[in-house]
């Protein structure tokens, strides 16, 4: 066991170090080493151009979606070196947010199931920021149960016809292209009539409503389709397989470790270190560290837990399923450190002026942000329930909706 | 106590104050006084009395509360009770003090036995089995969970068969609290294998000195043996035993169930007092363990917690003394002290550094209390419904959620999937 | 990096598990635990026999010379079968201090018998309540004679000899204390056992009435030893609630397989299946961080302060969440004597305060985070 590099792994890393030296927009150090999970943002610009500027200029550096093969966009990097170019790439991997469900979720995707001339010619620019994508799965009908969705997709001639809508859909605003799942024959159960596609954003019929968020903000959307002509030469998988297709998707998700997980506690730590109370500072505080300490061990024990990962990966092993507890541990600690970072500073604790921003402006942030983490990409009782089931081997819950045909499935009316 | 109509308060009215200070001088004159330092002092998991036998001690109690009217305020008084009001037996609680805790081995018979006889039999029997049972003179014990079914009550299989008059049972009973000092229990049985789990159960009560009955202790994880086995063979019970209609029996245990709900005020044990107490004698390193920032974040949050319990049954109690039925507020007492006295007695270990673990007769007074309520508290989240249960009742019964997709419940008992074991 | 046991770590484990399995099922723990026997002999013979006590013992001193990887992969296991035997005592905390202080002469005269199973050790560290601290040492230390009680003291009735914290001056500084070697078979001790929560390991009190000792390391210097010795222990603790944790979550899902209610196994209700769930979580945190703190150890780190903290901290509560969960999903069977669940709920309760409280470890992760951070 140990943590340090081998020969390769440093000279990966000087050289990395030295690229960052020369190439990253160091303006922005400052600003992104103080945004947090909620608060990502830049003063005087935009940060998804800022973000497309670095992506681009990663990308023609060689290092923008490592692990990825070269004719893909990527460096065909190791495992290991991807974490250490996220080490090296420090703050500006807060850049990286837009890209993040593209690199993450869509192009593993297209890369398992599009064809070769369709890889070269989507992939290099997904990986470059170039093409933004989107994840077109959760139905106002279904989201913990996206194979209930009820977007129709229909043959006609050598192409498919949409109609339905879609929600919840991160980024759909500023994407060039998504990931689109439709069901393409609802007179068989309900995960077998489902057929994955990925279409241009700005096709005919397309349309695009954002949705104001709690916390204030709008980074996902409705998305309306109607009468959208896609290609059949556009289609995931085969007819019927989408379900398969959208695993593959959903599995890469949780694969893609070492992706930086918030938790809130680097933050939070500073935070009390430099908090003076009426006696003194935060962190001599006896309940104060009680607190810090137990969210310390599981930022740690998270972080350890997906260098084990890493480790298995890059002897070859799959990972287990260890990773999969990621989410749900820290989007229940970022709310509970939100909340106590305000208890801490008192009434002032609801301030959210420009002389708060600073500090509890953050955690503000934060607090209001976090009921999306429980909740994107599996909530927290789905997520249980898949650890229950799939590493636990518990049965599955007894089920009124799996082997009937779609259109058969009790709907309270609707 | 009235919180509505004439604004909020806790006095008592004059009726009420006379009722106290008669209860107070009673109690005065005629409590076991030389107990009461330890019985203050017992708590969760460890009611002891040193050089006595905590039975007989009881059991003298209560029959004396009983010759004076003093037992089971709240029931008639042709059935050895005093036809008290809800308040009445609240001030009385109150006044009992620590001597209430002499009432354990009686909580049962009480609660549960006692109110489902009260319901169900007949009047002769009413009147021959209820004073003693009051009195304490007898005590009665509660035969419902059996190893098939604890949670899954109503998939019980002990068997009852007519014959004659009789009924004839077969079977087994399991975690049946007191079944080996009881007199009487009241026991569910199956009457009718073919028709669906719910419908096919009668409820009796029984003589526990029947031939044919053997009541086997278990030992419990906290070392004692509090609830047994029971075994029934052939054993006979009259059909006047029965309570209620044949397969009618689980309406009836509802009704048992229910008054288990409703005896309010039975004070439900969070360890908070103990802790308290703890902290404001223990000195730390730095100081009195009170005067610690983080003991007192921890005791503010168990003592709002032991506070909104208490004020909830107060609440129930104000309703009951209007007349209305209590709310369903009551079943939140036992699941949110099940696990507070969990945590309150591992952080009462915490305190003490690696001293934590001693149990001795010298560490007896702080450590070893807090072992007994550590030891003891898993039982109190499992036993009179676990606390999966107990939210799935608040979920289903109070928030009106819908039950559990079932696949137990409209099939004739003996079709239900049991993996191969009958 | 590697962040992993490597192949013959790993089988050493499989092999200790196997052992263990086989000679420590839970019928060997309940022979201790109706206090049959003070510990298991046969089993400490056997773990002599295996190598497992001298694992990181240098080879000059009678050990197998391997290393603390191993031994954290043996630790693992003695707290998945919950061995009754002294192994914390000896192994983590007496010979860790030889190791680390002990002069040639010592080493040579305690290492051995300590691979060999023949000599048990422990460290008498406690004076009643309270939490490691220089101040509450009061045993009195002076002209190579101990006067004072130690309470409690982990295997303390059936050790042969204690590594003691004395106190050696009175400025109220650290360096009052000095470490001292006693070998309790030869007299000056009065040995009571005492009772506790989890019978399966003995605690006892010692009271030295001018007792002879001889110093372990430098006067002045036993509280910077000390500091030390509870960190490598805390580490391997961790490794042993670790094993407790997942042992006890096994247990909780093999239960929930096999029992049926409501015509369907309990472990398809979603509320047993997440009370698991979180089980299995609050397990694969500590593990994961176990393994950074089984790092620190090995290669001596400066990361180990900080490491062995969270390690110890991640684990007592894993352990103590998973042990008493374990109960709650075997309802009524969970709180009988005859299931094993309570002794395993025992033992997480009982290792959470023998080497100083959650709340104290707690206090010294961010203590020293902060020096990290300041440094
Ligand atoms: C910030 C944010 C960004 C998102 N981005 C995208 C995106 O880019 N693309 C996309 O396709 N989707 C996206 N989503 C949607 C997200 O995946 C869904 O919201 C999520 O899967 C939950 O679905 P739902 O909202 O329909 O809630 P529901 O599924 O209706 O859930 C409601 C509640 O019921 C519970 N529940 C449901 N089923 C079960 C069950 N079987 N067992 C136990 N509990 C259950 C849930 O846990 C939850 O508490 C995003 C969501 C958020 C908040
Ligand atoms: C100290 C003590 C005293 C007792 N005294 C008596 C007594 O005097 N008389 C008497 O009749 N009984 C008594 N009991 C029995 C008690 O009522 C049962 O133990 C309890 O109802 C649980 O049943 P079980 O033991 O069969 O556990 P199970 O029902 O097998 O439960 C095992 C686990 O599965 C969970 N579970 C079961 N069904 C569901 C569901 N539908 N949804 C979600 N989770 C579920 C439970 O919550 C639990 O975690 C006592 C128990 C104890 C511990
Ligand atoms: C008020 C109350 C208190 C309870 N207390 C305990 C307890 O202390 N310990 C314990 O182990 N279990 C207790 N239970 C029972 C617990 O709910 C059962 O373990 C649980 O109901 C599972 O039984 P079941 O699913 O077979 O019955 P259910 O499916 O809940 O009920 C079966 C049938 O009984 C009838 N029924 C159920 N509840 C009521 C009601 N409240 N009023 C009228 N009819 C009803 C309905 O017709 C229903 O179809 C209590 C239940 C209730 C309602």
């Amino acid at each position: 066991m140990n943590f340090d590099d081998t020969p390769q792994e440093a000279e990966f890393r000087a050289t990395a170090r030295k690229w960052m030296e020369a190439n990253a927009p160091k303006k922005y150090e400052a600003e992104l080493s103080k945004s947090s999970l909620g608060r990502i943002r830049l003063e005087k610009e935009e940060i998804v151009d800022v973000g497309k500027a670095w992506q681009k200029k990663k990308a023609e550096g060689g290092w923008a979606c490592l692990h990825w093969p070269k004719e893909y966009g990527g460096r065909g990097a190791t495992p290991i070196e991807k974490v250490i170019w996220q080490q090296e790439e420090g703050v500006y991997g807060k850049l990286t947010q837009p890209f993040q469900i593209g690199e993450g979720m869509c192009g593993p995707t297209v890369m398992a199931f599009g064809s070769e001339e369709h890889k070269r010619h989507y992939l290099p620019k997904l990986a470059s920021g170039e093409h933004i994508w989107c994840q077109l799965f959760s139905e106002p009908a279904g989201g913990s149960d996206v194979a209930g969705l009820r977007t129709r997709a229909e043959k006609k001639g050598d192409d498919w016809i949409i109609n339905g809508q879609k929600i919840w859909t991160s980024g759909a605003h500023y994407s060039d292209y998504g990931l689109l799942i439709t069901r393409t024959d609802p007179n068989v159960p309900k995960h077998k009539g489902l057929t994955m596609f990925f279409l241009d954003m700005k096709s005919k019929g397309v349309e695009v409503r954002p949705i104001k968020q709690a916390n204030g903000m709008q980074e996902f959307n409705e998305v309306y389709f109607t009468d959208v002509v896609i290609p059949d030469s556009q289609r995931l998988g085969a007819v019927g397989d989408g379900w398969n297709v959208s695993l593959t998707t959903l599995m890469n998700e949780r694969m893609s470790i070492g992706s930086r997980l918030a938790t809130g506690f680097p933050e939070m730590f500073e935070f009390c270190s430099n908090l003076m109370t009426e006696d003194g500072l935060a962190i001599d505080d006896p309940a104060t560290r009680s607190k810090l300490a137990s969210w310390a061990v599981k930022a740690s024990g998270l972080k350890y837990t997906s260098y084990r990962a890493i480790s298995s990966l890059s002897k070859g092993e799959r990972p287990g399923p260890e990773n999969s507890i990621g989410k749900l541990v820290s989007g229940t600690m970022l709310q509970d450190i939100a909340t106590y970072a305000m208890d801490l500073e008192g009434a002032a604790g609801a301030l959210t002026g420009a002389d708060e921003e600073a500090a509890s402006g953050q955690f503000q942030q934060m607090l209001l942000s976090s009921p999306s983490m429980r909740i994107a990409g599996g909530t927290d009782e789905i997520l249980r329930n898949i650890i229950a089931e799939r590493v636990l081997g518990l049965p599955g819950d007894i089920r009124v909706d799996k082997d009937v045909p779609f259109n058969k499935i009790p709907t309270k009316g609707r | 106590m009235d919180l509505k109509d004439n604004g909020m308060n806790f006095d008592d009215t004059p009726q009420e104050a006379a009722f106290r200070a008669e209860a107070k001088a009673w109690i005065g004159a005629n409590a076991p006084k030389q107990y009461e330092e330890e019985l203050r002092k017992s708590s969760l998991g460890r009611t002891v009395l040193k050089g006595a036998n905590i039975l007989e001690v009881a059991k003298a109690w209560q029959k004396r509360k009983a010759d004076a009217g003093w037992a089971c305020l709240h029931w008639p008084k042709e059935y050895g009770g005093r036809g008290s009001s809800p308040i009445e037996r609240v001030i009385w609680q109150q006044e009992e003090g620590p001597f209430g805790k002499l009432s354990g081995m009686f909580i049962i018979g009480h609660g549960m036995c006692g109110p489902t006889m009260m319901a169900f039999a007949g009047e002769e029997e009413k009147r021959k089995y209820l004073p003693p049972l009051a009195s304490g003179e007898k005590v009665w014990c509660q035969l419902f969970s059996e190893p098939a079914g604890g949670s899954d009550v109503a998939g019980l299989r002990t068997r009852a068969e007519k014959k004659g008059d009789d009924w004839i049972i077969n079977g087994q009973k399991i975690w049946t609290s007191g079944a080996h000092y009881s007199d009487y229990g009241i026991l569910l049985t199956r009457t009718d294998p073919n028709v669906a789990k719910h419908k096919g159960l009668t409820m009796f009560f029984l003589d526990m000195k029947s031939p044919g009955v053997e009541v086997r202790p278990i030992k419990q994880a906290s070392g004692q043996s509090d609830f047994n086995e029971v075994y029934f063979t052939d054993v006979k019970i009259p059909d006047s035993q029965r309570l209620g209609a044949v397969n009618d029996g689980w309406n009836v245990s509802l009704t048992t169930l229910m008054n288990e709900r409703m005896s309010i005020g039975a004070g439900v044990s969070t360890g908070f007092p103990e802790l308290f107490d703890f902290c404001n004698s223990l000195m730390l390193d730095d100081g009195p363990a009170i005067e610690d920032r983080n003991v007192r974040s921890r005791l503010a949050n168990y003592a709002v917690k032991a506070s909104g319990l208490k004020y909830t049954s107060m609440r129930a109690i104000s309703a009951l003394s209007k007349g209305d039925r209590p709310g369903p507020e009551n079943s939140i007492g036992k699941l949110v002290a099940g696990s507070m006295v969990q945590e309150v007695a591992m952080y009462a270990l915490d305190l003490q550094g690696a001293a934590g673990v001693l149990s001795g007769p010298e560490d007896a007074e702080v450590a070893g209390k807090f072992q007994a309520m550590l030891l003891r508290a898993p039982g109190t989240r499992v036993e009179g419904g676990t606390d999966e249960i107990m939210r799935n009742i608040i979920a289903e019964r109070v928030l009106g959620l819908p039950g559990d997709i079932r696949v137990d419940k409209d099939v004739p008992f003996n079709k239900i999937p049991t993996k191969g074991r009958a | 990096m590697n962040f992993d046991f490597s192949d013959e770590q790993k089988q050493m484990r499989d092999a200790a598990r196997k052992f263990l399995a086989e000679k420590c099922p839970p019928k060997a723990v309940r022979e201790v635990l109706d206090g049959k026997a003070t510990y298991d002999k046969a089993l400490w013979k056997g773990l002599a026999e295996m190598g497992f006590l001298g694992v990181a013992i240098p080879e000059e001193f009678g050990g197998a010379g391997a290393g603390h990887l191993e031994l954290c992969v043996i630790a693992e296991e003695m707290g998945r079968a919950l061995a009754p035997v002294p192994f914390s005592s000896t192994v983590y905390l007496a010979a860790e201090a030889l190791l680390l202080a002990g002069s040639d002469a010592q080493k040579q005269k305690w290492l051995p018998k300590i691979a060999s199973g023949d000599a048990i050790g422990t460290l008498a560290l406690f004076e009643g309540k309270g939490n490691p601290s220089p101040q509450a040492i009061k045993l009195s230390a002076a002209g190579g004679t101990l006067n004072g009680v130690k309470k409690p003291v982990p295997d303390g009735a059936i050790a042969d000899f204690a590594v003691v914290a004395a106190r050696t001056g009175s400025t109220g500084r650290d360096a009052d204390i000095s470490l001292f070697l006693v070998d309790l078979k030869a007299g000056g001790v009065e040995v009571r056992s005492l009772t506790n929560i989890d019978p399966t390991h003995g605690q006892a009190e010692l009271t030295f009435k001018n007792c002879k000792a001889e110093p372990l390391g430098a006067a002045g210097e036993g509280w910077g030893i000390l500091t030390q010795v509870l960190d490598r222990a805390a580490v391997l603790m961790a490794f042993e609630q670790v094993g407790g944790s997942d042992r006890a979550l096994e247990m909780g899902r093999d239960y929930a397989l096999d029992r049926i209610a409501f015509g369907r196994p309990i472990g398809s209700f979603q509320a047993v299946k997440h009370i698991l769930a979180d089980m299995y979580v609050s397990a694969t945190l500590a593990r994961s961080n176990c393994y950074y703190g089984a790092w620190a150890l090995s290669t001596n780190a400066s990361e180990l302060p900080e490491a062995a903290a969270a390690a110890r901290i991640s684990a007592t509560q894993a352990f103590q969440h998973c042990s008493k969960n374990n109960i709650q999903v075997h309802g009524g069977m969970g709180f009988t004597w005859e299931f094993d669940c309570h002794m395993y709920y025992r033992r997480a309760n009982a290792t959470a305060v023998t080497l100083g409280s959650l709340s104290y470890w707690e206090d010294q992760l961010i203590d020293r985070m902060r020096k990290k951070n300041a440094a």
